[in-house]
């Protein structure tokens, strides 16, 4: 049966850990979107030599597993000495500087995908119209083009959102105690999977559902042009 | 046997040994995956609100829960819960085989994802033709495989590839409840010889050319569903 007091004995502690999954999410997530915009103008570039190596780029990060771009990274760039021995290393040493560098590399992939979906799903209309208004590429892009896109690209945003917040639990194999980690070492102490994975399963539905709850939110705000127009028929 | 690095300093057959393992568990998981998306798919579209509720019960809760979350979960809890069962009636310790335990995780958790791959699936047939069917006295076992099976393959294929290639890298998860798959011989070639990089490179780009693999078969296979089928031409 379920062991309450163990429960209560480690709120503190799934409490921090709730922490250092929130920061990974929103330091990956910050720097993955402002990586993302540049590069998903660049990926539906008529230009192949900018579009073909975002592809590529964004290709092999979707194609690998995260653990194992995780471990390349936090456990493989030890391997070499001109790495250990640049000013780097005390970055690249770090697990927070890992985790942060490459679920940043990875939702940037994700997510340059979905904004340049949804640029190519620009009706051609908008992009002749500031054209014939002679706006320069810069202006059509920063006025036109991708506040149209990053608001049709919202829903699967949000999606992309929650995902890398699941996927912040592979910190927990590199030493950082977010949620998963916490819960992987009251299961060691307590020998219960119900105190342990069961407490961490529900603080992650919890995080998914307010997330989905926020997204929500912002279609309503961002997305009202797209609604139904039920209001006005009355 | 060849020591050096193109042999991977002789951990070569030991990785290809892993990926063996790596492609079973994320074979069988698939086959359980499709077992659960089936179900799910026919419990949503039923029309008893019993059977909806728990199809939507399922689907929420594991999407709501990252993966190796879950993992950790079914497999230490149903450890415990195998062995408190196992006790009542008597028997002795049980220990679970961490190959079934990742497959039956990996295809409980992708089921769910398939459900509703599924239920899109089933829901983009057009109703006149089932109707049709039924009017010409088929059987609704005979309309489920000569009209709904063959096209609902060409809608769920899109969905089922994505489904898939976030299985195959979920799959890597397994190493981390102890079963000895790619990951876990890379882990272990990578601490006997000190080269970390080249062993987590080599299995990146075995994944990597699996998923390539991936989506030009499922590729094939929609095209070759699709046949007969009339797309808008922008040319």
């Amino acid at each position: 049966m379920i062991d309450f007091s163990v429960i209560v004995e480690n709120i503190p502690a799934f409490w921090k850990g709730l922490q250092v999954t929130l920061l990974l999410l929103v330091i990956a997530c910050a720097s993955g979107f402002v990586l993302s915009v540049p590069l998903a103008v660049a990926r539906v570039s008529p230009n192949p030599w900018l579009a073909r190596p975002v592809f590529l780029f964004t290709y092999v990060l979707r194609g690998t597993p995260l653990l194992v771009q995780m471990f390349m990274v936090y456990h493989g760039l030890a391997q070499f000495e001109a790495v250990r021995e640049s000013i780097f290393w005390v970055a690249l040493k770090s697990p927070w500087f890992c985790a942060w560098l490459v679920f940043t590399l990875n939702t940037t992939a994700y997510t340059t995908e979905i904004f340049a979906g949804a640029l190519r799903a620009t009706p051609s209309g908008e992009l002749e119209a500031a054209r014939s208004l002679g706006l320069t590429d810069g202006a059509m892009y920063r006025r036109i083009l991708l506040p149209s896109a990053l608001r049709r690209a919202l829903p699967q945003y949000g999606n992309e959102v929650v995902m890398m917040m699941h996927a912040t639990a592979i910190a927990s194999t590199v030493t950082l105690v977010e949620i998963t980690r916490v819960a992987r070492d009251v299961y060691y102490n307590h020998l219960s999977a119900v105190e342990s994975f069961g407490v961490a399963a529900v603080i992650y539905f919890v995080l998914t559902f307010s997330l989905v709850g926020l997204f929500k939110l912002a279609e309503k705000r961002f997305l009202r042009h797209l609604r139904p127009d039920t209001a006005g028929a009355l | 046997m060849i020591a050096g690095p193109v042999m991977l300093h002789g951990y070569l057959p030991a990785i290809l040994g892993g990926l063996q393992s790596t492609l079973s568990v994320a074979a069988a998981s698939l086959l359980v995956a499709c077992i659960f998306g089936l179900v799910g798919a026919a419990a949503k579209l039923s029309a008893s609100p019993a059977a909806n509720r728990a199809a939507l019960v399922y689907t929420t809760l594991i999407r709501g829960v990252p993966e190796l979350v879950l993992m950790l979960l079914i497999f230490y809890g149903g450890q415990i819960a195998i062995n408190a069962l196992a006790d009542r009636m008597g028997a002795g310790y049980i220990d679970v085989n961490p190959f079934i335990a990742g497959t039956m995780t990996l295809g409980f958790i992708f089921g769910a994802f398939l459900t509703e791959t599924f239920r899109g699936a089933v829901l983009a047939i057009p109703r006149g033709q089932t109707e049709a069917a039924l009017a010409y006295g088929l059987t609704r076992g005979q309309v489920l495989r000569r009209i709904t099976l063959p096209q609902m393959i060409r809608h769920a294929i899109p969905g089922f590839t994505n489904s898939w290639l976030v299985m195959l890298k979920a799959s890597a998860l397994v190493s981390i409840i102890g079963l000895d798959d790619m990951v876990h011989r890379a882990n272990l070639a990578a601490a006997a010889t000190r080269q970390p990089f080249t062993f987590y490179a080599t299995i990146a780009l075995i994944y990597l050319a699996l998923t390539t693999v991936s989506i030009l078969a499922l590729g094939w296979l929609e095209r070759r569903y699709s046949l007969g089928v009339r797309k808008a031409d922008f040319r």
